[in-house]
């Protein structure tokens, strides 16, 4: 295997390791077997592992939570690929009502181990209907864990550990990083649900990000390098569970919080963030918690537009720096 | 699974045993009914009395390892498939003993140790869950059956087109059963409905086969189910049965049912499946008396299941923040 790959080869690769650990793992969406999927992110896996693992199915997104549900309920561990993750509203019943409650509603009779993937976030000029950076819908729901890589090496981590979750798990594939590269994830690699990771360290401003923000992030904090202003990055990586330990100990070292999210301002998950930090680490704060989010429109169609609307280096970077000489 | 050797032919003594554990179920649903009117049920209930052949017929021709979806109205399908009248009246009155320690009520009734895997309230939602139980049952290599019984008003919504779809074009081994009971919630379905059988009327759009049968026939309920599955079980996929019945009480809980005309009503109630049962009884010439004995067993069952499911503690508080997760927690951060 190469020594770098791509975010989208990452993805075949953290299905391919799953699928051949375990054959009780199955995979299940739209274009995802013969075509590969409209992202390339499941090519090779129908030759490899067939029609019996890899199942093509029609446009019919309930369908596919519903059934990967009840075969999550009868011994199997599927994966189930939503195309975008604007489409979750069309089987939004599945992911707010049934897949995060049923365990809870039997009184613990039940598991629901299904990893539903999906493509999120802008970048691409795909307009308003498949551009959306939609984890904060995930997380307005107790009872499904959320992941979210910024780098290949993540996503193959992250997909072990989501498939080998017995509960349900949210994981968010960016599409504005599927042609990005990193360094290949090492045999057996399993990265924790919750666990996030600080991907830059830095002393006077802590910046938490997310995804595609992670990059603006570090980028943002290596411009600032140059003017003396040192930023610690955190990755995140899931949202459920939310590694808060690790963010509030950050901030007892820089004593200044920005979060960088794509989702909107309004509702984003950067807000349970803040008031956590608010709450339990007020007194570690030397200036107010700041937010970098995406404006609280759908996202435009052209790419000059759409820098209006979602964070940028530029909009990070200033953000840091205002945070810093505050 | 009862000794059936053709259709429509049972042995009295099947015949006597599917009567008592409908009279089981109508016994505990009255029962709900009159806790409920002494205050001890909360919320709101949505009673199967008049339903039971559908459930029990069904659960006759099934294998112990067979799965089952229902709704809300599921009070029946839990009962059928071996859970206690106690333990579903103890869930209804929010007692540690329910069948879902209380956290589930009326509506989500699961026996999961015994492939009842769920009444669920967002109607249709169930119906691709059971084509992914076939779908794993196939994969797997199994011979099981997933079964989704379903009221004639979620043949409206998607998530029944949707699901029958998928299972006809992968070929599962899925039951769909239509409860078709006249009226969704409060409104005649034949208004709200293209065509004059809502489940079976659709089946030719999917290209399955279909067959509406006397839901209040146990007898007939069971044939139908034991050919579907058999058809299923084969490798010849899925079947659409719509079993006509008729609810003795409203939609729910605060429903009189006044929309139902006076007439319609009395008609459905002569042939209410217990009656039914009854007289198939008598014609295979089980006596009287054997019926009245099962009848007083039932009715011992249901009080020694209503003092019980009272007798029962309220559920243990800490309860409420546990089995959010499979590790037993609901910790979502550190």
């Amino acid at each position: 295997m190469a020594d770098v790959i791509t975010y989208r080869e990452a993805v075949a690769e953290g299905l391919a390791r799953e699928l051949r650990r375990d054959p009780s793992v199955v995979c299940l969406g739209e274009d995802i077997g013969a075509a590969g999927g409209v992202f390339k992110t499941t090519a090779g896996l129908f030759d490899e592992f067939g029609r019996e693992r890899i199942w093509d199915t029609p446009i019919s997104e309930q369908a596919i939570l519903g059934a990967a549900m009840g075969a999550a309920l009868t011994g199997l561990r599927p994966v189930a690929e939503i195309m975008f993750s604007d489409f979750f509203a069309c089987c939004w019943d599945y992911l707010a009502n049934e897949m995060p409650k049923l365990r809870y509603m039997t009184g613990g009779q039940v598991t629901v181990p299904v990893v539903v993937r999906t493509a999120n976030g802008g970048g691409l000029g795909f307009g308003a209907q498949h551009s959306q950076a939609v984890e904060n819908w995930a997380l307005a729901v107790p009872g499904l864990k959320i992941a979210a890589p910024s780098t290949p090496a993540d996503v193959v981590g992250l997909m072990a550990a989501a498939i080998r979750s017995d509960d349900p798990v949210v994981f968010f594939e960016h599409k504005g990083l599927f042609a990005s590269k990193g360094p290949a994830a090492p045999p057996g690699h399993v990265v924790e649900l919750g666990r996030a990771a600080v991907v830059r360290a830095g002393s006077d401003v802590t910046i938490v990000a997310l995804a595609a923000t992670v990059p603006l992030a570090l980028s943002a904090a290596q411009r600032l390098a140059s003017e003396g202003i040192s930023a610690e990055v955190i990755d995140l990586r899931c949202l459920v569970p939310l590694d808060m330990a690790t963010v509030l100990a950050s901030v007892a070292r820089t004593s200044r919080l920005l979060v960088v999210e794509e989702n909107p301002y309004q509702g984003g998950w950067g807000a349970t963030v803040a008031s956590i930090v608010a709450d339990e680490g007020f007194e570690l704060l030397d200036a107010p918690i700041r937010r970098v989010a995406a404006a609280c429109v759908p996202l435009p169609f052209a790419d000059a537009l759409e820098q209006q609307v979602i964070p940028t280096v530029e909009t990070v970077t200033g953000a840091i720096r205002r945070l810093a000489g505050y | 699974m009862t000794a059936a050797t053709e259709a429509g032919t049972v042995s009295p003594a099947d015949l006597l045993g599917l009567y008592e554990q409908m009279a089981v179920i109508r016994g505990t649903e009255k029962a709900a009914h009159d806790l409920f009117l002494q205050g001890l049920v909360k919320g709101t209930s949505h009673l199967a009395a008049g339903q039971e052949a559908v459930a029990v017929g069904a659960s006759a021709a099934l294998r112990p390892d067979d799965y089952v979806f229902a709704t809300y109205r599921g009070h029946h399908h839990a009962m059928a498939r071996g859970a206690s009248p106690a333990e579903c009246l103890a869930e209804l009155m929010s007692k540690a003993s329910g069948l879902c320690h209380a956290k589930g009520g009326s509506m989500h009734l699961t026996k999961a140790s015994a492939g009842m895997l769920g009444s669920y309230a967002i109607v249709g939602a169930h119906l691709p869950m059971a084509a992914g139980a076939a779908w794993s049952a196939m994969i797997r290599g199994t011979g099981q059956v997933a079964v989704a019984f379903f009221g004639d008003g979620a043949t409206n919504i998607g998530a029944f087109h949707e699901a029958l779809n998928l299972a006809a074009i992968w070929a599962l081994p899925a039951l769909f059963v239509c409860e078709n009971n006249l009226y969704m919630e409060y409104t005649p379905i034949s208004a709200v409905t293209a065509v004059p059988s809502p489940a079976a009327g659709r089946a030719a759009s999917y290209g399955l086969p279909a067959e509406i049968v006397d839901g209040n026939d146990v007898v007939e309920v069971r044939d139908a189910v034991a050919r579907a599955a058999a058809r299923a079980r084969s490798g010849h996929g899925p079947t659409i049965l719509e079993a006509r019945t008729y609810r003795h009480f409203g939609h729910s809980r605060t429903d009189p049912g006044t929309y139902r005309p006076a007439a319609e009503v009395e008609q459905w109630l002569l042939r209410d499946p217990l009656q039914l049962a009854r007289v198939r009884l008598a014609d295979l010439g089980v006596p009287e008396r054997q019926v009245a004995e099962a009848d007083e067993r039932a009715a011992g069952v249901v009080r020694e299941a209503v003092a019980e499911a009272k007798a029962a503690p309220g559920p243990d508080p800490a309860d409420a923040l546990r089995d959010v997760w499979a590790d037993g927690g609901s910790s979502w951060r550190t």
